[in-house]
């Protein structure tokens, strides 16, 4: 109690930086994320090639070493803080999963819908904006919700390059107090504020989609 | 001088040192899902029997563990338990701390593998005068299995990769050989980067179209 | 299972589980508090035979990893090396060297939780550090300075008390507190290793890296743009370091210690690893 009470600004750092980066992460997550996903079913081969190895490179290789390039290999040439590296290799390790899972959510609408849209003179990009998007979110909502919880528990990468995170912070104070049992449970906690709550509410989301369907 | 430094980084020996971080990643990955399957089916089956109390109990632990970064569970298993008389070599300790995290991540694989089998297959079971426990062993869990394939493999594939974080514990796997291969010289780390980016993917890639191939064989 | 059983089982097990849960925190923290007293290294190492040594695995001249046998080699390897020679001569206890790679970030938690015997690892003298470990006399004689590139403009770490730069330490070194002192304006980027910190000051995350001068001279060989600039800040001897009150322990090592530094072993070795370090005036590093 007495470690919690001496370093309570530093763990609170450390969980402001892991929830801006978590959210910076997500947001961008989810925009290149559909982006691809749209890119895999669009008519032209080309976009479904870029959209496929985009999606199978960044689901196979461990996102300590994307942040790792981008930390000591990319910042040669942009200049880039540990936060940002870690940031932006999330974002990109993220945003492969959410294609995929915002992907197989437009498979699951019916097909006939995008068909019927466009026979009533919807273009295919209004068509997939205001007809399909709106559910096939809905249906993904659930998977969604838990590649956010894999964003934040991943976020802890941030913890290797300097990044200012909980798992830094955490790292800190064990380092400083030599109290590890003690500090981690801490972070452990804090972890658990972000992640615990949002499980549940997925779990609450998934029960009430299967009795819709 | 550039090209130089990409062909000398891979001296028979460099590739060596590296492959043998490979094999200790593999080792971790595949030791690790083994355990993690055992324990993770039988939490699956505690929260899918729905006893009273005990399976919301054993449940809330298990979500407590999946909502956890899996770099803190390594960093506490070989940092924090030794503080309460439990000393285990790195190796080990990441097996430990992985098969943790991922058996509360099978733990859900397995609950909703049975409850896509059909109902009836129970009743069936259990009019044949099979016991709870037979019908579970012998019809049950082999079809739920059967469903399981393809995400325990890209568990399997997120093992892999996570292997990277026990870097933190200095356990000698592949990123970390990487860095020392590029401690030698700095001029390294690209190549070296390139080359176990390389490595990982292929090898993940590949156990994704397993998975892939299980899905069509078995559907 | 009918229900009622069901029932009953399920009661029974939650009981059963969270019995075992709290006796184990129970006999968890009883563990805790009995670590917590005093275990004997000398005892320990002489009984097991062998004295397990935390070593660095990514500095140059001090401990950097052999791909070929996959044990690291260095000056720091080699001291340990000799020291559980002559500690065997002295106890009459035939003893082996093992060799742990540890980071700076790891290797007080490995002291601390036995996973090591001890430390021999460019590990700095400090009273803060003396609370919770115990140190030999110094074996290597060091002091902080800051590694930079040549053309930087920056002459010495008060050239750096600004906002506008930042100086790369790696975590739990003795250059991550000395930094603050001596540029306190300066950002701070805390990395897990050296060879990260090298990469991370190549790619320009900070202007200087900053960590005790033979490491640095380790690396500016390696990387001819850059230079140790403005010579050592600090004075901070390394010492071989053990679990805290090991008074049988240190004193066999410090017999040790001295004994090579008599017999001429301690010599060659600085000769070996620090003779062709340009720009090191190895000489001053022997033992007088």
């Amino acid at each position: 109690m007495a470690l919690l009470q001496n370093n309570f600004p530093t763990f609170l750092q450390g969980f402001g930086y892991t929830l801006l980066s978590s959210i910076i992460a997500l947001i961008g997550s989810m925009i290149l994320g559909t982006g691809f996903a749209i890119m895999q079913i669009l008519p032209q081969k080309w976009a479904q090639v870029i959209g496929n190895v985009y999606v199978q490179v960044f689901r196979n290789i461990p996102l300590l070493i994307i942040t790792f390039f981008f930390f000591l290999v990319v910042s040669k040439y942009v200049k880039m803080s540990g936060f940002t590296s870690g940031t932006v290799a999330l974002m990109l390790y993220t945003s492969a999963f959410i294609a995929e899972t915002v992907r197989a959510g437009i498979l699951s609408v019916d097909g006939g819908q995008m068909e019927g849209a466009r026979a009533n003179g919807l273009s295919f990009a209004q068509a997939m904006q205001h007809i399909i998007l709106p559910q096939a979110f809905r249906i993904a909502l659930p998977s969604l919700g838990n590649q956010f919880i894999n964003l934040v528990k991943n976020s802890s990468i941030l913890a290797f390059v300097g990044g200012l995170d909980l798992m830094y912070q955490g790292n800190m104070v064990a380092a400083n107090t030599f109290d590890t049992f003690s500090t981690y449970i801490i972070v452990a906690i804090f972890y658990l504020i972000l992640t615990l709550p949002l499980s549940y509410y997925i779990q609450h989301l998934e029960h009430k989609l299967k009795r819709a369907l | 001088m550039v090209t130089l430094g990409i062909f000398s980084a891979f001296t028979p020996q460099n590739v060596l040192y590296l492959l043998g971080g490979l094999g200790i990643t593999v080792g971790v990955s595949v030791i690790s899902v083994i355990l993690s399957l055992i324990f993770g089916s039988i939490v699956g089956i505690i929260q899918f029997e729905r006893l009273p109390y005990f399976s919301k109990f054993v449940g809330t632990i298990n979500n407590i563990i999946r909502n956890l970064p899996l770099l803190l569970i390594i960093f506490f298993v070989y940092f924090a338990l030794p503080k309460i008389g439990i000393h285990l070599p790195i190796f080990w300790a990441t097996v430990i701390a992985m098969s943790t995290f991922e058996s509360a991540m099978l733990a859900e694989i397995v609950r909703g593998g049975l409850e896509s089998v059909d109902n009836g297959q129970f009743e069936g079971a259990r009019a044949n005068g099979l016991s709870n426990m037979q019908t579970m062993i012998y019809i049950v869990l082999p079809q739920a299995y059967k469903k399981m394939i393809p995400p325990i493999i890209s568990q399997l594939i997120s093992l892999v990769k996570d292997t990277s974080l026990a870097l933190g514990i200095v356990l000698s796997e592949m990123t970390y050989r990487g860095q020392i291969v590029y401690a030698q010289n700095s001029t390294y780390i690209v190549p070296v980067l390139i080359a176990i980016t390389l490595v990982y993917f292929l090898l993940n890639y590949g156990l994704s179209l397993l998975a892939k191939w299980a899905d069509h064989k078995l559907a | 299972m009918e229900k009622a059983k069901k029932r009953q089982f399920g009661i029974i097990a939650t009981i059963v589980l969270a019995a075992a849960i709290v006796l184990g925190l129970m006999w968890a923290t009883a563990t805790a508090n009995k670590n917590a007293e005093h275990q004997d290294t000398l005892a320990r190492v002489e009984k097991l035979g062998r004295i397990v040594w935390g070593v660095k695995a990514d500095t140059r001249l001090f401990g950097l990893m052999d791909t070929k046998t996959g044990v690291p080699k260095g000056f720091d390897i080699d001291i340990a090396k000799a020291l559980t020679v002559q500690i065997s001569k002295q106890t009459g206890v035939p003893m082996s060297a093992e060799f742990v790679p540890v980071s700076t970030a790891s290797k007080m938690q490995l002291l601390k939780n036995t996973n090591i015997d001890g430390s021999v690892s460019t590990m700095t003298i400090t009273p803060e550090r003396e609370k919770i470990i115990d140190f030999t006399n110094q074996y290597f004689d060091a002091g902080q300075s800051i590694l930079v590139k040549k053309d930087s403009g920056i002459n010495s770490i008060k050239d750096m008390n600004s906002s506008k730069y930042t100086v790369i330490v790696v975590v739990g070194t003795t250059a991550a507190t000395e930094t603050a002192k001596f540029a306190p304006k300066a950002k701070l980027l805390a990395v897990q290793d050296y060879a990260t910190g090298m990469q991370a000051l190549k790619s320009g995350q900070g202007q200087a890296m900053s960590t005790d001068n033979a490491i640095l001279y380790g690396f500016a060989t390696e990387n001819p743009d850059y230079h140790i600039a403005g010579g050592t800040f600090t004075h901070g001897p390394y010492g071989i370091a053990f679990d805290n009150n090991q008074k049988p322990m240190i004193k066999e090592t410090n017999a040790a210690l001295a004994t090579i530094k008599e017999n001429g072993i301690y010599n060659q070795l600085i000769k070996k690893w620090f003779s062709n370090v340009p720009g090191l005036d190895w000489r001053s590093l022997e033992a007088k």
